[in-house]
């Protein structure tokens, strides 16, 4: 048996899709849904931990990738680099769990650890370079 | 009450001036009045802090033994240009790295240069009789070469458009990525805090005014590429509703610094560079005084749709920067996350280092030797047969 934690990340219309449960009866996975965002008619993201043997997780994968929902592999942190950030908030526009986020006072970018779903999507949206991913 | 340029400099040279930063302005007109604050307050500080591509350095490198009239010129495998005198170049900000593509470019070379770092120098000609090296490769570095000048055709935009996407895929801009069916909403403006909001009309700010770029003392000094004065402006502030006037920039940098000059990427648009500018606004009578108490609430831009690829792109509606800056904005009906791409952080720093400047005597005011235009027409280019 295999173990594999990866990020989804379903378009707003695949959001009414019951994509997990095929994964579930077609491909016999085992889940864990380890943080997930889903509203009716926006992006959604899930992090998800699958369990089978590798063949059916890769089957699996493959299917995700057909459906059109992004597939990418869970980071183990994210990293912002405070001293070098500049503070111009381009990528919050990327982050839907709104980890990270404009003080309204300061205008200083803030980062809430506990909000951050680990999807890496702020990495290349940062201008500056100064966020940084670890995988697994 | 009218206060002049050289007054306010006597002011600065005795000690006695007061500055307050343009946000500060705003809550001192609402408690004293016009009147009162025309007459207390001599300069009010602006800035602002974000990508502004129109950017890049004028080098030169000294001449070489034997010389070389230098035709193709390379700073760590960007192209520089050098269609100049024999050791003359101009470094663009966006320009790509030939080896690194677009993690590496133009900007980056101005950034590695300003922190002191050592940058490839490779140059090829043709040779002359009077310059017959054809090939030249070795290292520079900021103190190393004769002038290092920065030269920003087009910086300080008076407001920018918000920008959108209404089409079904993501899509990678100068604006930052914009996710599918307006998924979120990007602007790229200090609004109360940037000099031209706050001098609508160019009354103070014009070709000689001197300035705070990169972390020095520079000039304005020209009208920037694509100054459109003409814009729609609002009936009441006489500010602009989208991009509007520009400044073209020059400052020495050599004494600039990395915290005010950055290199940007934006992620498979490319590279450009982020420049902070400040602009110290003399309060010459009541007009200015009711010109830089503009708030959030009175500035209004336009969004527009990105996801349409043309110069002319659909319209959707205008905003006040207070809406923007909420963190939600309506486009058709639905609320839409904001998110800004100069940095007000940055900018409010700028502020308070030219006031700081100005009330230490280390930053004296310079009246414009000649107006920015106020009728210049913005012009589209098209293929003529």
């Amino acid at each position: 048996m295999a173990k594999k934690r990866i990020v989804l990340t379903f378009p707003p219309e695949l959001v009414d899709q019951p994509i997990i449960y095929r994964l579930v009866k077609d491909y016999d996975l085992v889940l864990n849904i380890l943080r997930a965002q889903v509203t009716p008619k926006e992006e959604g993201k899930m992090v998800l931990e699958l369990e089978g043997d590798r063949e059916r997780i890769n089957k699996g994968l493959k299917y995700l990738e057909n459906t059109k929902v992004g597939v990418q592999p869970l980071a183990k942190d994210i990293k912002l680099d405070d001293k070098e950030c500049v503070s111009c908030g381009a990528c919050i526009a990327v982050c839907s769990p709104k980890a990270l986020s404009m003080n309204r006072e300061s205008w200083k970018l803030e980062f809430d650890r506990d909000r951050c779903l680990l999807c890496g999507l702020c990495v290349p949206a940062c201008p500056f370079g100064v966020i940084a991913i670890e995988f697994e | 009450m009218v206060k002049t340029f050289a007054e306010i400099n006597e002011k600065i040279k005795k000690g006695e001036v007061v500055v307050v930063t343009a946000e500060e302005v705003i809550g001192l007109v609402r408690k004293k009045g016009v009147k009162r604050v025309a007459k207390e307050v001599d300069v009010v500080t602006t800035a602002t802090f974000g990508p502004m591509c129109s950017s890049g350095a004028l080098l030169n490198f000294g001449h070489t033994d034997p010389p070389i009239k230098m035709q193709k010129v390379w700073l760590n495998d960007v192209p520089a240009y050098a269609g100049l005198a024999a050791v003359d170049a101009y470094i663009g900000a966006t320009e790509l790295s030939e080896t690194r593509g677009m993690e590496y470019g133009g900007a980056h070379v101005i950034e590695d240069l300003i922190s002191g770092k050592k940058v490839k120098l490779r140059a090829t000609s043709y040779g002359t009789d009077c310059y017959p090296r054809k090939e030249f490769e070795s290292f520079i570095t900021l103190k190393s070469i004769n002038q290092a000048v920065l030269f920003n055709p087009r910086n300080a935009y008076q407001n920018y458009s918000v920008a959108t996407n209404s089409s079904d895929r993501t899509i990678y801009t100068y604006m930052g990525v914009l996710l599918p069916n307006h998924g979120n909403a990007n602007y790229c403006n200090c609004s109360q805090l940037s000099p031209l909001i706050n001098d609508p009309l160019y009354r103070t700010i014009g070709i000689g005014t001197r300035i705070f770029v990169g972390g020095a003392q520079g000039y304005i000094a020209w009208e920037g590429t694509q100054h459109n004065p003409l814009q729609a402006r609002d009936k009441k502030t006489k500010i602009p509703v989208a991009p509007a006037g520009t400044l073209c920039l020059i400052g020495n940098l050599k004494e600039m610094s990395r915290e005010f000059l950055r290199a940007a990427i934006f992620y498979k648009y490319g590279v450009t560079l982020a420049v902070g500018v400040g602009i110290p606004i003399p309060i010459l009578d009541e007009e200015m005084v009711r010109f830089v108490s503009v708030s959030d609430d009175d500035i209004y831009t336009t969004v527009v749709d990105y996801g349409v690829p043309r110069r002319k792109k659909p319209v959707l509606g205008r905003v006040s920067y207070r809406e923007l800056r909420s963190g939600e904005i309506v486009i058709k009906g639905k609320g839409v996350p904001t998110a800004p791409l100069s940095s007000l952080y940055k900018a409010r720093q700028i502020t308070n280092i030219l006031k700081d400047w100005i009330k230490k005597g280390k930053f004296f005011l310079q009246e414009p030797i000649q107006r920015l235009p106020l009728d210049e027409e913005f012009k589209p280019l098209d293929i003529v047969l």
